[in-house]
């Protein structure tokens, strides 16, 4: 996909959040807002390799979700990319759906692990990573963390984990969205110089603005032509990212937009369109 | 009888699963020497992980490896890895139904002076509620030297438990294991026991002196805590009519427990239960707190005259 199209399909993705999160009434559309161009630009920029036809191809790329509760942006570009029906999303959070409130492995195409206690999943990327360098496979590995998950200690387990490993095959991504759900990370325990941190810890750091598609694109392919350390992306992004009324606010973290609600977000979004 | 510390049946059993050339890691955090890991280390270095002191992310290290395809094997003391990691096991390598297997070493209170905080008496209860999970308490060097192949070939997470100390080898290597299915170690008819781990020679040398008191004790290594040998169970009450367990764990939650929902749901029947009392343990000589805490031949044999009297 080219930029423009990239674009098209992070709109039709925000679309997609808001109503299953509507359609299910409960979840969480804030970071799953912030997440969206990432998650967009991973999927459909040519970076991730996968195939919706077959699934469980053993040379696919890996990624996992160590947030596991933004799952609706990970159902709906897996949906998009073809792994399931569309009508699937409407069934997020039901009984019997294969779209579970965290994400389940074994319940949805195209899943590569189940997740949703937070700071777990870069500890099952460096296995993967460590796993595909053992066995002389080139697969590579990715993971999205939120910023306030990095209050989790494992992940700082694993932070180690990764340099001490060299782990180049492994690409980490942190939606710093600033935002928490009792409130701002700065207020409830800051995170400091994210970058420095990362850094010191061993890590290639790229810094970039998490909604700049350009930006995005080009993280991916430093982070992937980087050798002898593990990437990290920061992606500087904004919780609820396209919906004037969810932006930077802690109460749309784990909240559902009611019918009117719903309206006036799909509009807001799809206005993008007309600007862009 | 030699006796011989468990956790060298575990470091011989991951050599031999090298030497074989199985598509193994094996993860440690930082107590290699104690797990008999090192072994691993210095023979098949490709093959080791030293993950640090951390416990979680090793736990999610060897979920990451299990999804590459290659079966994990964690080492840590037991205490650290059903307590600390559990929600690791939890959510992610046995709700994503994966290939890791957990052995936890130094387990039970007879790891002695270090003192409770290092001695493991609610892991079984910990690792029993899992869905998905497979829960082994191995007699002696021998059995878990076969137990640890055993899991190896089993597809989803399994987990064994094994002490620190030398402990008499009952078992030889003609001696059949499967997982699932109790061994009978001696015949009885007045009463069965169902031990594991250390308990298991305990217990056989409780009905060796009851013999002498004719009363004809049926002993079990239970070795399996999950799946449990339903039949072995439904066996011994209708044979035997009453029933003792021995385990070193707290008597809440381990195999015990398992052996009384069991019956209660299926065949009540007079029991009783050796085990620590609800209670932490405290620094001793391991012999010392076997015997202050109740884990021992005597206790066994106290509880089957409890149990006859019941049963009568």
């Amino acid at each position: 996909m080219n930029i423009t199209e990239l674009k098209a399909m992070s709109r039709t993705v925000r679309e997609d959040i808001l109503t299953m999160v509507h359609k299910a009434g409960s979840g969480h559309p804030g970071g799953s807002l912030s997440a969206t161009d990432l998650m967009v630009g991973l999927y459909f920029g040519g970076m991730m390799k996968v195939d919706p036809q077959n699934p469980d191809w053993e040379g696919r790329d890996r990624f996992i979700l160590s947030k596991g509760h933004v799952a609706p942006v990970l159902y709906s570009v897996l949906a998009r990319k073809g792994f399931f029906p569309l009508e699937e999303l409407g069934t997020l959070r039901k009984l019997g759906s294969i779209l579970q409130g965290h994400p389940h492995k074994q319940s949805t195409p195209g899943l590569d692990c189940s997740s949703g206690s937070l700071g777990q999943g870069l500890s099952i990327a460096n296995g993967l990573a460590i796993g595909f360098r053992k066995q002389n496979k080139a697969n590579r590995v990715y993971c999205l963390l939120g910023d306030g998950e990095l209050q989790e200690g494992q992940v700082w387990e694993a932070v180690m984990t990764a340099a001490q490993n060299k782990l180049d095959n492994l690409c980490a991504i942190v939606d710093y969205n600033h935002v928490q759900l009792d409130g701002t990370t700065e207020e409830i325990k800051a995170l400091g110089d994210l970058a420095a941190k990362w850094h010191d810890f061993g890590w290639n750091v790229i810094q970039l603005n998490g909604h700049d598609m350009d930006q995005v694109l080009k993280a991916f392919e430093m982070a992937a032509a980087y050798k002898g350390r593990p990437s990290v992306l920061i992606a500087d992004t904004v919780k609820g990212k396209g919906v004037s009324f969810m932006e930077g606010d802690c109460n749309w973290h784990g909240n559902a937009p009611n019918a009117e609600q719903l309206e006036k977000a799909l509009a807001e979004v799809r206005e993008e369109e007309t600007k862009s | 009888m030699s006796k011989v510390p468990m956790r060298d049946g575990y470091g011989k059993a991951l050599l031999s699963l090298c030497e074989k050339g199985e598509n193994i890691m094996v993860l440690d955090a930082d107590v290699a020497k104690s797990t008999r890991t090192v072994w691993v280390r210095d023979q098949y270095p490709e093959r080791f992980l030293d993950m640090g002191i951390s416990e979680q992310d090793m736990v999610g290290t060897a979920a990451g490896l299990a999804l590459s395809g290659m079966t994990p094997f964690v080492s840590t003391y037991c205490v650290f890895l059903a307590g600390r990691a559990w929600d690791q096991i939890r959510t992610t390598v046995c709700y994503n139904n994966l290939n890791v297997k957990l052995a936890g070493a130094h387990a039970g209170i007879s790891v002695g002076p270090d003192g409770a905080t290092h001695q493991s008496l609610e892991d079984v209860a910990l690792m029993r509620v899992l869905p998905n999970m497979t829960v082994i308490v191995p007699c002696d060097a021998e059995e878990t030297r076969k137990a640890t192949l055993a899991i190896a070939k089993k597809q989803g997470p399994c987990f064994i438990r094994f002490g620190r100390e030398a402990v008499p080898v009952v078992t030889d290597e003609e001696t059949p294991f499967e997982i699932g299915k109790a061994r009978l170690c001696r015949e009885g008819g007045d009463v069965t026991v169902f031990a594991n781990g250390a308990m298991v020679y305990e217990a056989m040398q409780a009905a060796e002196a009851l013999a002498r008191e004719n009363i004809s004790v049926r002993v079990y290594d239970l070795h399996t805590v999950k799946p449990l040998d339903e039949e072995a169970i439904l066996a011994a009450v209708k044979e035997t009519g009453c029933i003792v367990t021995a385990e070193e764990h707290q008597v809440n939650g381990g195999m015990g427990s398992a052996v009384a929902e069991f019956l209660a749901k299926n065949c009540p029947a007079p029991m009783e239960m050796v085990a620590v009392q609800d209670s932490f343990g405290e620094s001793g000589q391991p012999q010392e707190l076997m015997d202050k805490y109740g884990l021992n031949q005597k206790a066994i044999e106290e509880k089957i005259k409890a149990v006859l009297a019941r049963k009568a």
